[in-house]
């Protein structure tokens, strides 16, 4: 308190002063600004991580929109096309309960002798809990078999449950709530360490998010669904978002599966799509707190979330369209060429209505005309069938199939009630709550709402509710209040965008309902650096985090260079080769749109200037160069593969139907003019077939897509 | 260059607006007018940032936040403390010449009148 007065005391009495205190108070001065300097570099490199984040998660609802324009523009030019792309849609097939008892049968399985993992027997009992917490700390792995047999029974224990999970604070004292964990096992390690294991006099609520992004993923869910078993009153789980097998495609659940159970990976896959789809969406707590994981809309009605039929929804993730408001069939089956991929983004590609199915019979193939508009159906039909097999879980074929997201007023489709009982799931797996009133479409995401205090009040209201616990947001301290403290969110994965990024927190509810919280950050070289709470991180870290940071700022930069080039070009008139640098960060916003500082963020990215003017080509090429691991490839092919990576490892992994790895090359082939068509560049066979020769990834015709992708992985930049 | 200097204010003003509503915490604003207010001489920009810091309602909008800011930069009264300066501090209040100062040598100095 005496410093600032002292401070301007410094100013009267600046003679009169000792030297001494004068340099106290240099020093002091110079310390805040460093610590504020400090303070602005931590949270630009949280907005990088986060901003890139969310632009992924984009990606990912552009790729479905891109399966759309597919479904609605693409005319197969043989029956292998049309399986292929029929193949994209079956992947979310659901069984009905004999089929899949048949089919993910584990009793065949033998457990050899030589297995030294934890051995599991039905019921369930804590020793097996505990063998299990063990055997992953030693980092063992659980038999196939066992996996198989805990999935079955905690699929019919699910089940049985209700939507809407009811906890009481007056059976156990109290509740502990964790969010995201994102397969990062050592915090739920360092959960159970500093919480205790579940117990009757212990109980847990997982709100979701179990799976992607970590490694281990698969030892999470193990571990809960055992606890589930065995103390299912003091259980309880939360579906998230990323519960959901058409995300785990993208996120890395079913890569882990995969590599971790060769040969009895996809059944285990398929068992775990069909739990998933099992598991509550939300809890109670006293009637009084609802946890869910993503959040509300101002359509959120509990009475209809505790009716639906919850396991209808095996994806959340549909295959959207936008109905044209104008019919123009006639036209497009006239056309008869295959449509160019002309709306270039593919995405805005409005849903032409498919003709009347007419009879079977194929038209003779001298009227070509005829034949094409046949096709057209026939292969509308196929689509349509396949829809059906990806909606449809157990019920009946006459249910309906496919909900637009869009067009209610179309009443050809009886898919009203559907409709709204996918948007209640959708909405609470998927929502973000925002500052500003009112509720409006989460375009970032691309799922869900963003809501406001006032939707949130009236919800509560509504429901007599105290507060809502939420997830689905990383935050820095593990926890943030906002809405007025009516919403919590919660996340449990610590140092979730790189080591020293944030901490991971739980909280802790009694009888009074006022919540408790423990923060934990599960790195131990993390946490030995994180000296001053308050102030953050010291600088050492801070720069390492950075340094990620960047390098995956530099890495979007470089995929988008064509773009960037013709942006610049349009400040540089006389062509000079140089613009201002005040121009540079409007461009380079204006072109990959993350809302970053980018003035700020300059020293780190651009090296070199001369008289306040940027040289764009040359750093360009520099950024290049950073990452071309593989110098033989064409930069613009480069720059496509780097900016679609997440959506062709998706692709790629929808088609790899028996999850082993490879690819055939013809589907590998099939895949890029895919892209080729939604991305509008030329992509000829023989550059396919270059790319893939020079790489030579081929493995008897077959192409190992994770070699593929491995291959795009950023080199760090020698020092 | 006045135009480079808004926008430059205005995006570190972004980086704190967390509610994007081009408003702060006014606890922040204060962490780094603190700093200004020490060094400078101008009774009107010092006017200027005691208004600042008692903004009703805790927040302070972009709106007045930028004149301020920008009357700071462009008087170019902040340049960064050099590195000579600051050790001569250091070794000004190193008596025993040991290379170090303990937090309570700091206190003291800085407490005493």
């Amino acid at each position: 308190a005496g410093t600032s007065s002292a401070g301007s005391a410094t100013q009267q009495l600046g003679s009169v002063l000792s030297p001494a205190f004068k340099a106290a108070v240099l020093i002091q001065q110079w310390y805040r600004r460093h610590v504020a300097r400090l303070e602005m570099r931590r949270r630009c490199t949280w907005r990088i991580f986060q901003s890139i984040e969310y632009a992924c998660e984009q990606d990912q609802i552009q790729l479905h929109n891109f399966f759309s324009y597919l479904m609605d523009q693409f005319t197969p030019r043989s029956s292998k096309e049309r399986d292929f792309i029929s193949r994209m849609f079956i992947s979310g097939e659901s069984y009905k309960e004999a089929e899949l008892e048949k089919y993910c049968d584990y009793e065949s399985i033998e457990v050899p002798d030589s297995y030294t993992g934890p051995h599991l027997s039905f019921p369930l009992l804590p020793d097996h809990a505990t063998a299990l917490l063990e055997a992953f700390q030693q980092k063992q792995q659980l038999h196939a078999r066992y996996v198989l047999n805990l999935l079955h029974e905690t699929r019919k224990h699910l089940k049985q449950l209700p939507n809407i999970s009811h906890v009481s604070t007056c059976y156990s004292e109290e509740v502990t709530v964790c969010g995201d964990l994102h397969g990062q096992l050592d915090d739920l390690f360092l959960i159970f360490y500093k919480n205790g294991l579940p117990s009757p006099s212990k109980s847990y609520v997982f709100n979701g998010d179990f799976v992607d992004r970590g490694k281990q993923s698969l030892e999470i869910l193990v571990i809960l669904f055992t606890f589930l078993l065995i103390y299912p009153k003091e259980v309880h789980l939360n579906r998230g978002n990323h519960e959901d097998h058409m995300v785990n495609l993208r996120y890395g659940f079913t890569k882990e599966v995969m590599q971790k159970y060769k040969v009895h990976g996809k059944k285990i896959l398929k068992m775990f799509q069909n739990v998933f789809c099992w598991l509550p969406l939300a809890t109670l707590i006293d009637q009084k707190v609802l946890i869910i994981h993503g959040g509300i809309s101002d359509t959120t009605d509990l009475d209809m979330l505790e009716k639906i039929q919850r396991d209808k929804f095996v994806s959340v993730l549909r295959l959207k369209k936008r109905k044209e408001s104008s019919r123009k069939p006639e036209i497009q089956a006239i056309n008869g060429e295959r449509e160019s991929g002309t709306d270039a983004a593919g995405n805005e590609a409005a849903l032409r209505l498919s003709l009347q199915p007419q009879s079977a019979q194929a038209p003779s193939t001298a009227n070509r005309l005829e034949f094409s508009r046949w096709l057209r159906q026939t292969v509308q039909e196929q689509i349509d069938t396949c829809r059906r097999l990806v909606d449809i879980s157990e019920s009946e074929p006459e249910e309906l199939t496919y909900s637009s997201m869009v067009s209610l007023k179309d009443v050809n489709e009886p898919c009203w009630t559907r409709q709204e009982e996918w948007k209640q799931i959708l909405d609470v797996l998927w929502s973000d709550p925002m500052p500003q009133e009112g509720c409006r479409e989460n375009k970032v995401r691309g799922g869900g709402c963003y809501f406001g205090p006032d939707v949130t009040e009236k919800f509560l209201e509504k429901h007599r509710l105290q507060f809502l616990i939420r997830s689905h947001e990383c935050k820095q301290e593990g926890y943030e209040f906002c809405h007025n403290r009516k919403v919590l969110t919660i996340f449990s994965a610590s140092n979730y965008y790189e080591i020293g990024s944030n901490r991971g927190a739980y909280v802790k509810l009694g009888p009074d309902l006022i919540p408790h919280f423990v923060q934990y950050q599960a790195n131990k070289t993390a946490h030995m650096l994180t000296m001053t709470q308050r102030q953050g991180f010291p600088v050492a870290l801070i720069s390492r985090v950075e340094e990620s940071a960047f390098r995956a700022l530099r890495e979007k930069l470089f995929a988008h260079t064509s773009a960037l080039i013709s942006a610049f070009k349009a400040y540089d008139a006389d062509n000079t080769g140089r613009i201002t640098l005040s121009n540079w960060a409007t461009a380079v916003e204006s072109v990959l749109r993350l809302g970053l500082p980018w003035r700020m963020l300059r020293p780190q990215l651009v090296r070199s200037t001369e008289d306040g003017m940027l040289e764009y080509k040359s750093w360009l090429d520099d950024l290049a160069m950073e990452q071309r691991s593989q110098e033989h490839i064409q930069s613009s092919l480069l720059e496509v593969i780097y900016r679609n990576r997440s959506n062709l490892e998706t692709i790629f992994r929808i088609i790899d139907r028996d999850h082993s790895g490879l690819i055939s090359f013809e589907e590998f082939q099939q895949t890029w003019k895919l892209f080729s068509s939604h991305m509008n560049i030329e992509l000829t066979d023989d550059g396919i077939n270059d790319l893939v020769r020079s790489i030579d990834f081929n493995k008897d015709g077959n192409i190992d897509f994770n070699e593929f992708l491995e291959a795009f992985r950023l080199i760090k930049l020698p020092v | 260059l006045v135009a480079e200097i808004e926008k430059k204010i205005t995006e570190a003003f972004d980086v704190f607006d967390r509610e994007s509503n081009k408003t702060v915490d006014v606890r922040f604003v204060n962490r780094f007018t603190k700093i200004l207010q020490n060094l400078n001489r101008d009774k009107q920009l010092s006017k200027l940032i005691s208004a600042l810091q008692e903004e009703p309602g805790g927040f302070v909008h972009l709106e007045k936040f930028l004149p301020v800011m920008k009357k700071v930069l462009l008087d170019r009264r902040f340049r960064p403390i050099r590195e000579d300066v600051i050790l001569h501090a250091f070794q000004a209040l190193d008596e025993n010449k040991c290379g170090y100062i303990t937090k309570e040598d700091l206190v003291k100095h800085l407490t005493e009148e």
